[in-house]
């Protein structure tokens, strides 16, 4: 008789509280980086949890729990259409706002493949449109001023040439705040006859500005304070749209695959809680950026980038001369603050911000403010005390003249 | 020797910004008015940190041409 086996001990799989607790804890931190993403609304988590506690079905089930679903998807498709402007069977609910983007551009690319393939993009957009443009036609680029501002002139010429299939432009810029002439620009679109694909993660939910007559609408659900498994896709029934890809008929035609109808819930519920709440918390970032901007005007050779008032009132950024922006997010984050930057080596990535360096801006030493919805006036004004420092000290430590 | 030949030659490839830019903060001063720098730097931030330096500081950036650049000390 042979030895008994002994059966392998099965690998351990570490359960997923045990991830989180792994996870850095800080006494206190002030979140500071919205240009990326705002926090999860504690409205968008509620829904959520309350939408999971409904059993909801497959919406194309005929059974109960499946006509629930469909209910909810159709009540969250009215709501958002409400808030942005459009009819419900207008909206789309994909899997982040790059997939919004990705479904928008290389629809308009196929369905107006006979006109032609040049995308016109301004040159401070997202990357991820910059991506898509390239991905799926070829781009042409229209600069900006030292603001950030697309340049009309350029823009009518550029969409005004043959062969044109589409245009993206942002509502206003992700890394400096300025608005686009979006009115302007999607008026030169509408009489070229080309559709126009507007970037609105900066401005749903946080600025009011008209955004023009555009064929369709992109957002991430998180950069409202939904969850970032949720993107907006808002695509207009007149527009020259071809699904990039099989589809199915839980939206119609214009996607693939069921949606997540608890996240699209959470989604729809921050965008309402953030528009409802608009006009008051941005007459308030508004003013703590101008604070903002005044107290860092005392800190020599810093530069504040982006239009002082043409702009989303929740976003900031500045380059401090002779600083890296990399120590300088450290620096910060020491000292208790989470910003973004702009510069290569903070970003991880190889190349400077395309925005800074459209703009003419500096690259280095730079910093991305995002006031979120919880942001105080003591943490605005504590930030404000603690740049000057720490551009001190860094620049005590490399040397600087 | 013509007005556009360099005066002084700093090679700051292989450094990252803002070291280049520290670097020609530091000995642009041992040039005079009207003569030119030459910075060589590979660091891909380079090409914009220093047209916005030299807008910062009144210099003239005389070519940009990467990994080679003239500055010319207006200031």
């Amino acid at each position: 008789m042979s030895e008994p086996q002994v059966e392998p001990r099965p690998a351990r799989v570490p359960a997923a509280s045990e991830a989180v607790s792994r996870v850095e804890t800080t006494a206190r931190f002030c979140y500071l980086d919205v240009g990326s993403a705002e926090p999860l609304l504690p409205e968008a988590r509620s829904a959520w949890l309350a939408a999971t506690d409904l059993g909801l079905g497959d919406p194309r089930a005929l059974h109960h729990a499946g006509r629930r679903a469909a209910q909810a998807l159709a009540a969250a498709r009215e709501l958002s259409a409400e808030l942005v402007g459009a009819r419900p069977d207008e909206i789309v609910f994909l899997s982040s706002g790059a997939a919004a983007a990705r479904t928008a551009i290389a629809g308009l690319a196929l369905g107006r493949r006979r006109v032609g393939t040049t995308v016109v993009v301004s040159a401070v957009e997202h990357s991820t449109v910059l991506d898509c443009a390239a991905a799926y036609g070829e781009p042409r680029p229209v600069g900006v001023d030292a603001d950030g501002r697309v340049d009309l002139a350029g823009w009518d010429a550029a969409v005004g040439r043959p062969g044109v299939a589409l245009a993206c432009l942002q509502a206003a810029n992700q890394e400096v705040g300025t608005r686009q002439p979006l009115v302007t620009a999607a008026q030169a679109c509408a009489a070229a006859g080309v559709p126009l694909v507007v970037d609105a993660g900066t401005v749903l939910g946080r600025d009011a500005s008209d955004l023009g007559p555009w064929s369709a609408l992109t957002a991430g659900a998180q950069s409202f304070g939904g969850p970032p498994s949720v993107g907006l896709l808002v695509l207009r029934r007149g527009a020259r749209w071809r699904a990039p890809d099989p589809t199915d008929d839980y939206q119609d035609g214009r996607s693939f695959g069921a949606p997540d109808v608890p996240a699209v819930l959470a989604a729809v519920t921050a965008l309402q809680t953030m528009t409802a709440e608009r006009e008051a918390r941005a007459a308030r970032h508004a003013a703590w950026v101008d604070l903002l901007r005044t107290e860092l005007a005392r800190v020599p050779d810093l530069e504040v980038v982006g239009d002082p008032v043409d702009r989303v009132p929740h976003l900031l950024t500045f380059s401090a001369l002779y600083v890296d922006g990399e120590t300088l997010v450290l620096e910060l984050d020491r000292a208790g603050f989470a910003v973004a930057s702009g510069s290569a080596c903070s970003a991880r990535t190889a190349t400077p911000s395309h925005v800074l360096t459209a703009m003419g801006a500096l690259t280095h030493g730079n910093v991305r403010v995002g006031l979120s919805r919880d942001t105080t006036e003591a943490d605005v004004r504590a930030f404000a005390a603690a740049v000057g420092p720490a551009v001190a000290r860094i620049r005590s430590a490399l040397g600087a003249p | 020797m013509s007005a556009d030949d360099p005066a002084l030659t700093l090679d700051c490839r292989g450094m990252r910004c803002p070291r280049p830019i520290i670097e020609i903060a530091r000995r642009i001063g041992e040039v005079s008015v009207g003569e030119v720098v030459e910075l060589l730097a590979d660091d891909p931030a380079a090409a914009p940190d220093l047209a916005a330096w030299c807008r910062m500081r009144g210099q003239q950036l005389a070519s940009s041409e990467p990994p080679r650049f003239r500055v010319r000390r207006l200031d």
